[in-house]
């Protein structure tokens, strides 16, 4: 019986610029269904994280409820954490953001967490341009309760039961890109040579990032006739581009033609190489992400990576001009800056 | 890389590090596992199988396994895997259910065994159940050889040795004891059908030609020949002030046994660096604590002799200068240091001798005075006459005598049955799941975070004043249990099946050792470089698997894996299983009874 994880580590893990090796990025071992995409998501932000030498102590995550929020306790030990009520983590996101706006938010969800119960949330999360990252476990159905359709199930997909589900799936994506939302992408756990980039990416992104992460359900909808499942993803991917992430001080090395790659400069500084760009689009277009996206779909292809990027966005507090300190680190004088202060506003009015 | 080809029985036992390291392949895991069940008659029947004398190895192996074991590339210190097979020989029930049972058929073979050492009772048990008429001679009153003679009793209780020699005499053993063989000419004269040499490395070095060695004859002694006199009790005494010169492990059994014998003023006095020495770490360990200084970098000019009386030694200091990989002992040029000594004890090294051989036999010796054997069978260039421990090719240790002895039984049982000895039977394996349930394996997969422990010792004031008093005391059952826990299992092997495995990479993920890699394949060196943590520990394998589905390979390192099983039940497909591996020796008439009872 073991739900115990040795603590001998390999004696020659690397460390990186900031002195961790990659176990100090690690949770607790996982107690989903074995062989979970969702917890592949966790080894890939465990690696995102060590990779981009982030400290532990500077992250956020925050959760609502199902599976996909159980795995803040699985990644990131060393870093603050907020298990919310279903649904809501967009608004402690958005309360927790506006007091501190120093830290990096990492908020996960799952498809019924966003598509169902928690869609007024993150609709207006989107809306607001609030700077976090925002992953979608999404496995198309509701593992916890034993494996109903969700809201992001695909029509005709068919259950582990044998239902066929009737019902048009919500695309978050498309719904994203068409509430304005200025960082776009998906894949797959399957996937962490293009994943583990992209939540770099996302995590260097000056506003709000979606990552919409198919997520095969083992235990529920893994079957033959799913459209979620390790199979079905696999033989229907179409990748966008071969992405890459580049530290800000790193200089690219790697160059391609022109007219193949696109390199997106982020707000840090850094940025995401594309390269092989499927025709007719550009990361930078939303008008042309948008009809891209449509066109997979007629094909029944699923496609990842990055879908849109606007490398110009504005983030939540520069759009309401808020102090460019933590609102948290705000002291008495400079929340209450006297009668001579008060005198002079007042003065604007008379 | 080529998919691994586990179906090799060397693969898997390679990954067994301590039984791969083991000259007898003791499956180490697998006693280890019935101690921390407190079933220690198996235990021991299972090293008893393997090895023949765990009592005594259990106190006096030089142990090749522990630094193998993977535990000290983890962690800090190897299993004390010497010291828990103590603890199943110690605390071991009624074994002799457990033994071959006699009378046996006789096969109608009559094989004779020179020498009554560890190497020929290892063939006197391997061949005796299978009806041979064996007859054991040895010049001493009692069997053991070396184990006897030149092992303190301070190490090892005559009563753990003579328990152990009991069990391989007690098969139906012709003894001729006190029979000095001084002819092998007359041996084959006599109709054997097969003749075993294990006369072990009888002759002790001398320093025959420096200064007063002979004037000083009688308080200059050859230090095995000390040691065997002790052993019998014609020795009981030596002087106040004592010089040992080597620092083998002959040398540490010396000055501690002069110790007890009314050395005040024990030395060791070693030509090399101390660093350099020959004898066991722990063996220098005891020593020291027995307050013998050693001396390094100290080589002997001459024996100081006055009025016909020992006075002691004059040695030159020297240092150790490295050219091209080689050492040399230069001369500081200090002047000469006198050591005062009443007796000297020569424990340099020891050869082998066989005066006993007629050279007209047609049994060939090589430039060194040693048989020419084939390294695999240990048949001499006559057909039916076989070597095995430190007579076949030098002295090592009784571990080693062991594995030739099962080697050479092998031989002549092919030998005596008309095959060719060549022709040898392979070693027996055995792969078994371990799963239980989702969370439950047969083994027990936690890994234990204790440090090694610490095996007890007897009061020095006692054991000083009596030569046979054992120092250590080993371990509790209770400590015995901890020490065991820390095993890794290495014997539980990770099988992987790739037409199962979804490529999910919860195995990667979960590793807590990040042995495992998915990746494209490519040539050894290149891939050893890309895993998780690149794999340069070049004397443990990659295990890489066939193509997957992705295109990829999985990739695992076996050099820090835990076994802990954790990539298995996070496998949603049982494409990862652990499995336990055993492996056994090829023996003589393929018997593996007991492991094959206890295992399966």
């Amino acid at each position: 019986m073991t739900y115990i994880k040795p603590k001998f580590r390999h004696p020659d893990l690397p460390k990186n610029a900031v002195g961790f090796t990659k176990t100090d990025y690690e949770g607790v071992i996982s107690t989903l269904c074995a062989g979970c995409g969702h917890d592949s998501i966790s080894g890939s932000i465990v690696q995102a994280c060590y990779e981009m030498s982030i400290e532990p102590h500077r992250v956020a995550k925050l959760s609502g409820i199902g599976c996909s929020s159980k795995t803040p306790n699985y990644f990131l030990n060393n870093s603050h954490g907020f298990n919310s009520v279903h649904g809501r983590m967009p608004s402690v996101a958005t309360g927790a953001n506006m007091a501190n706006r120093d830290l990096i938010y990492l908020g996960v969800s799952g498809d019924g967490d966003t598509a169902s119960i928690g869609m007024g949330q993150f609709v207006h999360a989107i809306r607001r341009n609030l700077n976090m990252l925002y992953i979608v476990m999404n496995n198309g159905c509701y593992g916890l309760t034993k494996g109903q359709d969700s809201a992001t199930a695909d029509a005709g997909s068919v259950s582990k039961s044998g239902s066929v589900n009737p019902f048009e799936g919500i695309d978050l994506v498309g719904m994203a890109l068409e509430l304005g939302a200025t960082f776009v992408a998906r894949s797959f756990s399957g996937d962490k040579t293009q994943l583990v980039p992209l939540i770099k990416a996302a995590l260097s992104h000056n506003g709000f990032a979606l990552i919409d992460v198919l997520s095969p359900c083992v235990t529920f909808n893994n079957n033959v006739g799913s459209t979620k499942s390790y199979d079905y993803v696999r033989d229907h991917i179409e990748a966008l581009a071969e992405i890459g992430y580049v530290p800000e001080k790193e200089e690219i090395t790697v160059s391609y033609d022109s007219g193949s790659s696109v390199d997106v400069e982020l707000h840090d500084g850094s940025s995401v190489q594309l390269h092989k760009l499927a025709e007719g689009w550009d990361p930078r277009d939303r008008q042309a992400a948008m009809s891209r996206l449509q066109q997979a779909k007629a094909e029944g292809e699923i496609l990842t990576g990055l879908v849109y990027v606007d490398p110009d966005s504005k983030d939540l507090h520069e759009i309401i001009k808020s102090d460019k300190r933590p609102l948290n680190s705000l002291k008495e004088e400079d929340l209450c800056p006297g009668a001579g202060v008060l005198a002079m506003i007042n003065d604007e009015f008379r | 890389m080529k998919p691994t080809d586990i179906k090799n029985p060397e693969y898997f036992h390679k990954v067994v590090d301590c039984q791969y390291a083991c000259p007898a392949h003791t499956p180490v895991p697998e006693y280890i596992r019935l101690i921390a069940a407190e079933r220690y008659t198996e235990a021991y029947m299972v090293n008893w199988e393997s090895n023949v004398f765990p009592g005594v190895l259990g106190r006096t192996c030089d142990r090749p396994c522990e630094p193998a074991c993977r535990r000290g590339r983890v962690e800090e210190e190897p299993v004390a895997i010497c010291r828990l097979k103590r603890v199943a020989a110690d605390n071991k029930g009624d074994v002799t259910s457990f033994m071959p049972q006699g009378p046996f058929v006789p096969n109608g073979k009559k094989i004779a065994l020179i020498g009554g050492g560890p190497a020929s009772l290892t063939v006197a048990r391997d061949l005796a159940p299978l009806g041979y008429e064996v007859h054991l001679y040895d010049n001493q009153p009692m069997g053991g050889g070396m184990m006897r003679s030149q092992i303190p009793s301070f190490r090892l209780p005559d009563s753990v040795l003579n328990e152990e020699v009991g069990f391989v005499l007690d098969l139906g053993i012709h003894t001729h004891f006190n029979t000095r063989v001084n002819s092998l000419r007359d041996v084959l004269d006599q109709g054997y059908d097969a003749v075993f040499v294990g006369t072990g490395a009888p002759k002790g070095k001398d320093l025959a030609d420096l200064p007063g060695r002979w004037d000083a004859k009688a308080h200059v002694h050859i230090g095995i020949e000390w040691l065997a006199s002790v052993a019998f009790e014609h020795t009981a005494k030596i002087g106040k002030k004592v010089i040992v010169l080597g620092g083998g492990n002959t040398a540490m059994d010396c000055c501690r046994t002069s110790r007890r014998l009314g050395g005040e003023e024990v030395k060791v006095v070693v030509r090399s660096p101390f660093k350099e020495m020959k004898a066991s770490p722990w063996e220098i360990e005891d020593a020291l604590h027995e307050d013998i200084p050693i001396l390094e970098c100290h080589v002997p000019k001459s024996f100081v002799v006055e009025d016909g009386q020992l006075k002691g030694m004059m040695f030159e200091k020297v240092e150790a200068k490295y050219e091209n990989g080689r050492r040399k002992l230069v001369s500081t040029g200090e002047p000469d240091v006198f050591i005062e000594a009443d007796d000297v004890l020569v424990a340099i090294g020891q050869e082998n001798s066989f005066p006993w051989i007629e050279r007209d036999l047609g049994l060939q010796f090589n430039e060194w005075g040693l048989p020419v054997l084939d390294e695999k069978t240990f048949q001499s260039t006559i057909p039916n006459v076989f070597f095995g421990g430190d007579s076949a090719m030098g002295p090592k240790n009784v571990i080693t005598a062991v594995a030739q002895g099962h080697s050479a039984a092998v031989s002549i049982d092919l030998f005596c049955s008309e095959k060719s000895v060549h022709d040898r039977p392979s070693p027996y394996t055995n792969l078994i799941s371990q799963k239980m349930g989702i969370h439950e394996w047969i083994y027990d997969s936690p890994v234990s975070d204790d440090e090694r422990f610490k095996v007890p010792h007897a009061d020095k004031a006692l054991t000083l004043k009596d030569r046979k008093k054992e120092v250590e005391l080993g371990f509790s059952p209770e400590t015995g249990f901890k020490e065991a826990q820390r095993c890794l299992n290495c014997d539980v092997q990770t099988v992987f099946t790739e037409n199962k495995c979804i490529e999910c990479d919860a195995c990667m993920d979960v590793c807590p050792t990040s042995c495992i890699t998915f990746t494209v394949n490519g040539e050894e060196e290149d891939l050893r470089s890309r895993l998780l943590v690149p794999a340069d520990n070049l004397s443990q394998d990659l295990y890489v698997s066939d193509t997957l589905k992705t295109g990829r390979v999985m990739v695992k390192d076996e050099d820090v894996c835990l076994h802990c099983g954790l990539c298995a039940e996070r496998c949603p497909t049982s494409a990862w299983d652990m499995q336990k591996y055993l492996y056994s020796v090829t023996k003589a008439g393929n018997q593996c009874g007991i492991l094959q009872e206890l295992t399966t």
